[in-house]
């Protein structure tokens, strides 16, 4: 039987004053004159409601480069969803906070690049951005918003990991997300410059147990470990098509923001179907859904249902295959071709430039 | 946690009716909680002005129990939510 969605991230829009070089939307952005207007998302997130939609995350790019960001938000309200706006802070003048507050605003995500000036701007792109940043973090902690944050973490930044939790603790956090970055998207392509060493990753699991134990009650930290050290993959999403559900900026629905890179599925727009249907009937929903489709290595693992494979994406941008087992699987044939990318990768002397992302 | 702990749901935390699902749930950043029964009658003295002991008092009362027995239940299912950031502690 097909579960309900719990939850589902709005890519509002893939204008971003940022560039990061990891960024999770797709290699071929969306533009601005084929966004969804402020009437489209309002009905959206009505059916969304009307599914088993708990959870709404209003994302991008950045969604505050949305003019109707506070609408949007009342809109999400009114539909009786949980609000979160996850946010690089640009755009958020004490003004527009308020009102996103007065909106019914639930929650914020503030994204980090890094601890300092230097660091954050140099992975942003965008020179000022961290003062800008810290600005607006301060003001939404006077104003006592709910607070995460989310720092993706890299070769260039994991060193900085304490420092980075200071900073949450800081900013008077309840959460952070220390997300190793994953390599889909843009991140893809920046591959060699943001894996981090085996090294680093030892050292920041290490960082991230004492800390939890340290800030129990302070700060929740949820640990987003660098998968290609792992043994086993990441029950990615939970399942396709079990508990989440992405829209494009253009409408799209997705089980997942990379989904697109997967050959031979059809995506439907919710402009031209309902959702209800597309995330119950269509064929990209029940292409991956449950366990039925799984690969006899996967069929026999008595981690079927823990796992579910993995990732299908990540099986596609490894193996060119999307129905492979995940090749961060110790038991996949696949694992040998994602360790030879990670040796050669990590080795490299010459770690390559950044490729910003660029709509 | 102790008996004199004042308990509070922070903000950015809140219950909801899930009509899809038919149940209430807690509601918080990332986080979706089905509320059993037990967590429903315990939230409903969740309300920034009473002890854990008068919560567990009152408790006692309504489900006719030991209220030690309670409290130690209260205790537990409150520190969880502490634990997680989902409830505020006034000591």
């Amino acid at each position: 039987m097909t579960n309900a969605p719990l939850a589902m991230l709005a890519e509002l829009t893939h204008r971003c004053p940022l560039a990061c070089p990891y960024c999770s939307n797709p290699q071929e952005l969306t533009a601005k004159d084929r966004e969804l207007s402020t009437e489209q998302w309002a009905d959206i997130f009505e059916q969304a409601a009307g599914l088993g939609v708990l959870q709404l995350h209003l994302s991008g790019g950045e969604p505050a480069s949305r003019r109707d960001i506070v609408e949007l938000v009342a809109a999400a309200r009114d539909a009786g969803l949980y609000t979160n706006l996850i946010t690089s802070g640009i755009g958020l003048t004490p003004r527009r906070l308020q009102a996103l507050e007065d909106a019914g605003l639930d929650h914020i995500q503030l994204s980090v690049q890094g601890v300092n000036a230097r660091i954050a701007d140099r992975i942003g792109g965008y020179k000022g951005g961290f003062d800008r940043k810290m600005h607006v973090a301060d003001h939404i902690a006077q104003m006592g918003f709910p607070l995460t944050l989310n720092a993706v973490m890299h070769r260039e930044n994991l060193d900085d990991l304490e420092a980075t939790i200071e900073m949450a603790v800081r900013l008077g956090a309840r959460r952070i997300e220390v997300a190793c970055v994953q390599f889909q998207g843009w991140a893809l392509s920046n591959r060699a410059a943001l894996q981090p060493s085996r090294d680093q990753v030892d050292e920041a699991k290490r960082i991230v147990r004492a800390a939890t134990e340290r800030l129990r009650g302070t700060l929740v930290i949820d640990f987003v470990p660098p998968d290609y050290y792992s043994d086993f993959p990441k029950a990615c999403m939970n399942g396709w098509g079990s508990t989440g559900v992405n829209i494009t900026p253009d409408g799209t629905v997705l089980p997942c923001h990379a989904a697109e890179t997967i050959p031979g599925l059809t995506f439907a727009r919710v402009t031209e179907q309902p959702l209800r249907d597309v995330w119950y009937d269509s064929p990209a929903f029940n292409a991956y859904r449950g366990t039925d489709w799984l690969p006899d290595l996967c069929q026999s693992c008595e981690r079927r249902d823990i796992d579910f494979g993995g990732c299908r994406c990540q099986a596609m941008a490894v193996l060119g295959d999307p129905s492979a087992t995940d090749p961060v699987c110790r038991k996949s044939p696949g694992r040998a071709a994602l360790d030879a990318l990670l040796v050669q990768e990590v080795s490299t002397v010459d770690v390559p430039d950044f490729i910003y992302r660029r709509l | 946690m102790g008996p004199a702990d004042v308990p509070s749901l922070p903000r950015g935390v809140r219950r909801h009716f899930d009509r899809v699902r038919d149940t209430p749930v807690l509601l918080g950043p990332e986080r979706v909680l089905m509320l059993d029964q037990i967590g429903c009658a315990v939230l409903d003295h969740v309300d920034g002005q009473a002890s854990i002991d008068q919560i567990s008092d009152t408790l006692a009362g309504l489900y006719d129990a030991e209220k030690s027995e309670i409290m130690a239940d209260v205790i537990a299912y409150l520190g969880d939510l502490a634990d997680k950031r989902l409830l505020d502690v006034r000591t």
